[in-house]
């Protein structure tokens, strides 16, 4: 069996019954308990539920009866409930709980039929964007084992790079599916905001959460995304499955899109090397059919600010969950309920989870909340028309999907530039679009990516157009240099 | 941030990065108080130290003019789905009780509140 398999091929090998669902399931989480010591992708493993799970997959094949995902792995990032599972989103706080029900894309794609592997790892309440804040450790990138796979979804992306799953799920806040996707050199989709669920999912900033598919190809991913996503009454905020047609491939045909690229995404590109890689991916979507102009998103440089003021808002406010009284760790002998709340709270987050909660504070409290959290909410429109106006005339836009390729662990100590990891993520965030991040090259041998983002709803359209790229490349097949 | 801000929005952070110092300086713990964490003593200046930067780089979209542009709450627009007012959910408070910290009866313990 072939750890860098992709789910098609494993789709194919089980319909044509070269292995079993047992036997891959056997395979990854054989695997991933002689290699994963290094990588730390996974917070928790559940080899019998995948068994058993495996085992039912089996059973229904043998009667006939198979869905197009039935028997393959997925692991889910550790911020989605399962039932009878432990969920620690990362954190302390949440180090024994165990949600009473499955996620909402989790029972889909159980009903699907796919074999959870696990729970792996991530930021601490998916705040960070190198997987170290992670109260279970740092994970590893397995292209370099001393460099970070990039957060939030770190575990995920860094599990599917080191073939211990051939997919898995992430959430996207503000770039954490595509910016560790994009420094694993894997394929990963942050849909648009409402269209896939986010019941079950453990909240961080709830007008920005967004759960996607991770894998290899973007093929894996427009199976799983079928799957995952659409209309969901336990999420409030989830979209009408009416309303979610939006610019969807109508013809097998590929159409001819005409792509934007914001010049403000480009412009304090130095490295000529990644600029040339970028060219690259340009010319492979030209030889396709597509289109370029160049265009502007003149708000762009303020999408970091914007972002980690109302990221932090919401994320102080959906945390004030955390009392030690309900769920959660609780300190030790308290002494009144106010020593109650501080200790369980101090002892249960880490550094950077107490750092966004008092930002988060500081700009809802008074005298401060119309500088701060409304006029962020004004520049988040001012940021959203940007897109809503170039969409206008192009298609999609085409921009890098990180600043630099995956650094070593440790090295960005300091909060505020780590934040700038996001630059070229949050903007889509904010604006609530799909956004696909695609391998297209290496640099010094680590992975560098490209980012396609299109209107509200073009999730299909994006991964036909990242579909189609692949068959002109092959950066997603590359290995990393993992031992078998 | 140097790379990314315009000429402009730098010149209007580097005046505001002194104003945004004080504040922390004079509310890290008014701000503790509100959020309910407690930090310990080596904690203290690391974390007024981190706000202060964080601050200084937020205060960035104080450079946008705003003036017409209507909050944006939702990313389109929307609102709360409404639905019917038919109970559809049934709490199972024992097992949703399983993973609180204290509880008797079906009662969640706490520290005493009035003496």
């Amino acid at each position: 069996m072939n750890s860098a398999a992709t789910l098609a091929e494993l789709a194919a090998g089980l319909a044509a019954r070269d292995f079993s669902s047992v036997e891959l399931t056997r395979f990854y989480l054989e695997r991933i308990e002689r290699l994963d010591a290094t990588i730390n992708s996974f917070i928790t493993l559940t080899p019998a539920r995948a068994l058993e799970q495996a085992a039912q997959a089996d059973q229904h094949r043998q009667s006939g009866n198979v869905a197009a995902l039935s028997g393959l792995p997925i692991a889910f990032k550790d911020i989605f409930c399962t039932a009878g599972v432990r969920t620690s989103c990362g954190s302390r706080m949440l180090e024994n709980f165990i949600a009473p029900y499955d996620a909402t894309v989790v029972e889909r794609l159980q009903q699907a039929g796919m074999v959870m592997l696990g729970k792996t790892n991530m930021d601490e309440f998916a705040m960070g964007s190198s997987c170290e804040t992670s109260y279970f450790g740092a994970a590893r990138n397995p292209w370099d084992q001393e460099r970070v796979p990039g957060g939030s979804s770190g575990g995920s992306a860094a599990a599917i790079a080191a073939g211990f799953t051939p997919a898995a799920l992430g959430t996207d806040t503000g770039g954490s599916i595509r910016q560790p996707a994009a420094l694993c050199g894997i394929s990963g989709l942050k849909p648009t905001y409402g269209r896939v669920s986010r019941f079950g999912m453990v909240a961080f900033a709830s007008s920005l959460d967004q759960g996607g598919p991770m894998a290899r190809t973007v093929d894996d991913l427009r199976l799983l995304f079928g799957a995952m996503a659409g209309f969901d009454p336990k999420d409030s905020t989830s979209v009408p499955t009416a309303q979610a047609t939006g610019t969807e491939p109508s013809s097998d045909a590929p159409r001819s899109l005409t792509i934007g690229l914001p010049r403000e995404y480009f412009a304090g590109l130095a490295d000529p090397e990644l600029a040339g890689l970028y060219q690259d991916a340009r010319r492979a979507l030209e030889q396709l059919g597509h289109r370029f102009i160049d265009v502007s998103l003149p708000h762009t440089d303020v999408a970091v600010p914007t972002y980690y003021v109302i990221a932090s808002a919401e994320a102080s406010t959906n945390l004030s969950r955390y009392d030690g009284v309900r769920y959660g760790h609780r300190c030790a002998d308290p002494k009144d309920l106010t020593d109650l709340y501080e200790r369980s709270r101090s002892e249960g987050f880490g550094s950077e989870v107490k750092r966004r909660i008092l930002t988060g504070t500081y700009a809802l409290s008074i005298g401060y909340f119309d500088a701060y959290y409304l006029k962020a909410q004004r520049v988040r429109r001012a940021i959203r028309d940007d897109f809503l106006r170039v969409f206008a005339t192009v298609d999609a836009l085409l921009t890098p999907t990180t600043p630099t390729t995956a650094f070593p662990l440790g090295q960005i100590s300091d909060p505020v530039e780590m934040y700038q990891q996001d630059v070229f993520t949050v903007p889509a965030s904010l604006a609530g679009i799909p956004a696909l991040a695609l391998p297209c090259g290496f640099k010094a041998g680590l992975p560098v990516s490209i980012q396609l983002m299109g209107p509200h709803f073009s999730d299909l359209q994006l991964l036909e157009v990242g579909s189609a790229y692949q068959t002109r490349t092959d950066w997603h097949r590359r290995v990393a240099p993992m031992p078998e | 941030m140097a790379g990314i801000l315009s000429k402009e929005r730098l010149c209007y952070c580097a005046a505001f990065a002194q104003f945004a110092m004080k504040i922390v300086r004079q509310d890290i713990e008014k701000l503790c108080s509100l959020a309910r964490l407690a930090l310990e003593e080596n904690e203290q200046s690391q974390v007024r130290n981190d706000l202060e930067r964080i601050i200084a780089m937020i205060d960035a979209i104080g450079s946008v003019a705003t003036d017409d542009i209507e909050p944006l709450a939702h990313p389109l627009d929307a609102t709360a789905r409404l639905r019917a007012d038919e109970v559809t959910e049934y709490v199972d408070r024992d097992t949703l009780q399983q993973s609180a910290p204290a509880t008797r009866n079906g009662l969640y313990l706490v520290p005493r509140v009035i003496d």
